[in-house]
């Protein structure tokens, strides 16, 4: 094998690419699933909203969400993605399927990460007269917030996959490189650069989530 | 508190009234002591007190406020002036000594500078000057109860509620957390209520109390009243956890003797009594068993007597004059 094929400008164009969706459907990702993560823990049964009616309509849609294999869920959004961004193409058309992708994903992560906070520490908010957006802000997001780093750290791991997978329609990247020269072209030598790239990634990820959530916890 | 009910549904769709019923009177300034075994309803009582369970029936009145009529604004507004503390402590993990200190008055909205004072005072008062700047999770189960009291405090409340605060602890430690509360009940005049199911928290700094088993209240009154002459059978249990005397019966050791129980309470218990009454009469006793004691600033002491020896009548003789003495004084059947 030979390493000839291998154009490192547009590799790093590519890098560059992926790393722009990474960045901006992780910012749209946190706070879309934020919310909707605090929501589905407030609405769930006796806690602090205490709504089943709405908890299971959007613990439904969730999981449809969910449930849909990404590669699909990308090209069966795309006339919303027109609506949202003008395009479908890009890194500007990748981030509308990339938050729908993701959000629901991390909104059950932040669900899991909120329950986990001690109920004692919420009565104990309660009886020195906090309101429930005092116990969202100054309880919940707080004591959580090992747990929540570690989701966004899950999450971004995700859409790396996610973006790769967006190759395939048209949005760039590093994965739309490995597809059409390692995989049309057989030029295994750009898809093992391209892998490496994308397993350093992954990796500086997850050795940056880890040090941060140790950074934070205190128990 | 005014005929106060809390129902609850049950998995399988019955009810259950956790408590039933109640009503009490706690006075202000004094330490009101409610006690009772596991599942008597004592936790949801107390978290009745400040609505963290909204009673089914009933009302509940601090000072001259129906906490029960109010919306949800208000009675924010009042918990703030009802501080809590609670068996496990309940500390935000994530957030310093001081920023816990700190929390109710961020909620009240203070200024940086007057929340820092403030903290400082409270740091002093529960002894934890030194630690200020740790985590929760860098103290000692006593040193997260102090803060737990200096938070509940900081806000400046009437009233504070203690669930079963020194159960987690050690006994030495809880005798420091009990010694603190008496003070602050003395310095700062505050009322206190606690729930508990240990004897000597009761004992040790309580003015009143309450008997609770299966959702009511089956005797309350002044602790040495309730305590030295208890007449429900609960109350009857905790007492002879505490004294560690048994009903005598496999104590008898001599026939022709009878039994008697002495109760001592005040000045009386440093009196020489019994010595007086047997002075110059046959009888002869034996102390069989005997606790001498104090309930909070109260002494009192009890003990088991076998008086034989004598003619007949001279015994009786004696627990007359016992009696004469102003002692209380029982005569177990043979």
């Amino acid at each position: 094998m030979t390493w000839e094929n291998i154009n490192w400008d547009e590799i790093w164009q590519a890098t560059q690419d992926t790393l722009t969706m990474m960045v901006f459907s992780m910012i749209f990702t946190v706070i879309l699933g934020l919310a909707l993560g605090v929501l589905l823990y407030l609405t769930s049964s006796r806690q602090l909203l205490h709504m089943p009616v709405l908890y299971s309509v959007l613990s439904f849609v969730v999981n449809i969400l969910r449930s849909v294999p990404f590669i699909i869920l990308m090209i069966a959004v795309m006339p919303l993605t027109e609506a949202i961004v003008t395009t479908t193409i890009g890194v500007k058309g990748a981030i509308p399927p990339l938050v729908i992708g993701a959000a629901p994903f991390f909104a059950r992560l932040v669900e899991t990460a909120l329950r986990e906070v001690d109920k004692g520490v919420i009565e104990a908010a309660q009886s020195m007269g906090a309101s429930k957006w005092d116990i969202v802000r100054r309880v919940l997001l707080r004591e959580s917030r090992p747990g929540l780093l570690a989701a966004i750290t899950v999450t971004a791991v995700t859409l790396v996959s996610y973006t790769a997978m967006m190759g395939t329609i048209g949005a760039g990247g590093l994965g739309d490189l490995a597809i059409r020269y390692g995989y049309m072209r057989f030029q295994t030598d750009i898809m093992i650069v391209t892998v490496v790239i994308l397993i350093v990634l992954v990796q500086l990820l997850q050795v940056l989530g880890d040090w941060l959530v140790r950074r934070i916890s205190r128990r | 508190m005014q005929d106060v009910t809390k129902t609850y549904r049950s998995a399988g769709g019955g009810e259950v009234d956790a408590i039933r019923d109640i009503t009490l009177d706690v006075r202000k300034g004094e330490i009101f002591g409610i006690i009772g075994h596991s599942g008597a309803g004592k936790s949801t009582l107390i978290r009745c007190m400040n609505l963290l369970e909204r009673p089914t029936r009933g009302t509940v009145k601090v000072g001259e406020v129906v906490l029960t009529d109010l919306g949800e604004r208000g009675l924010q507004r009042e918990r703030r002036k009802i501080g809590m503390i609670f068996q496990h402590f309940n500390l935000l993990s994530s957030l310093t000594v001081r920023d816990n200190i700190a929390f109710p008055l961020k909620l009240a909205g203070h200024t940086k500078p007057g929340i820092s004072r403030r903290v400082d005072e409270l740091l002093a008062l529960v002894g934890l000057q030194a630690h200020g700047n740790k985590f929760p999770s860098q103290l000692s189960g006593g040193q997260k109860q102090r803060v737990g009291i200096a938070r509940a405090l900081a806000a400046d409340p009437e009233v504070l509620l203690c669930d079963e605060a020194t159960s987690a602890l050690d006994p030495q430690t809880t005798n420091s957390i009990l010694a603190l509360l008496m003070d602050i009940n003395e310095k700062l005049g505050l009322t206190i209520v606690l729930i508990t199911h240990e004897m000597g928290v009761i004992r040790s700094i309580c003015d009143r109390v309450a008997v609770m088993d299966a959702g009511t209240i089956v005797e309350s009154g002044n602790v040495l009243d309730v305590f030295l002459k208890p007449s429900h059978q609960v109350t009857r249990q905790f007492v002879d956890e505490m004294s560690d005397l048994s009903d005598g019966a496999p104590l008898r050791t001599r026939d022709n003797s009878r039994l008697i129980r002495l109760h001592f309470v005040g000045e009386e218990t440093y009196q020489p009594v019994l010595f007086e009454a047997l002075k110059g009469s046959p009888v002869q006793c034996a102390i069989l068993q005997g606790t001498v004691s104090r309930m909070k600033h109260t002494p009192y002491g009890q003990l088991l007597v076998e008086l034989s020896g004598g003619g007949p009548g001279e015994a009786d003789a004696v627990i007359e004059s016992l009696r004469a003495s102003g002692l209380d004084v029982e005569v177990l059947p043979e």
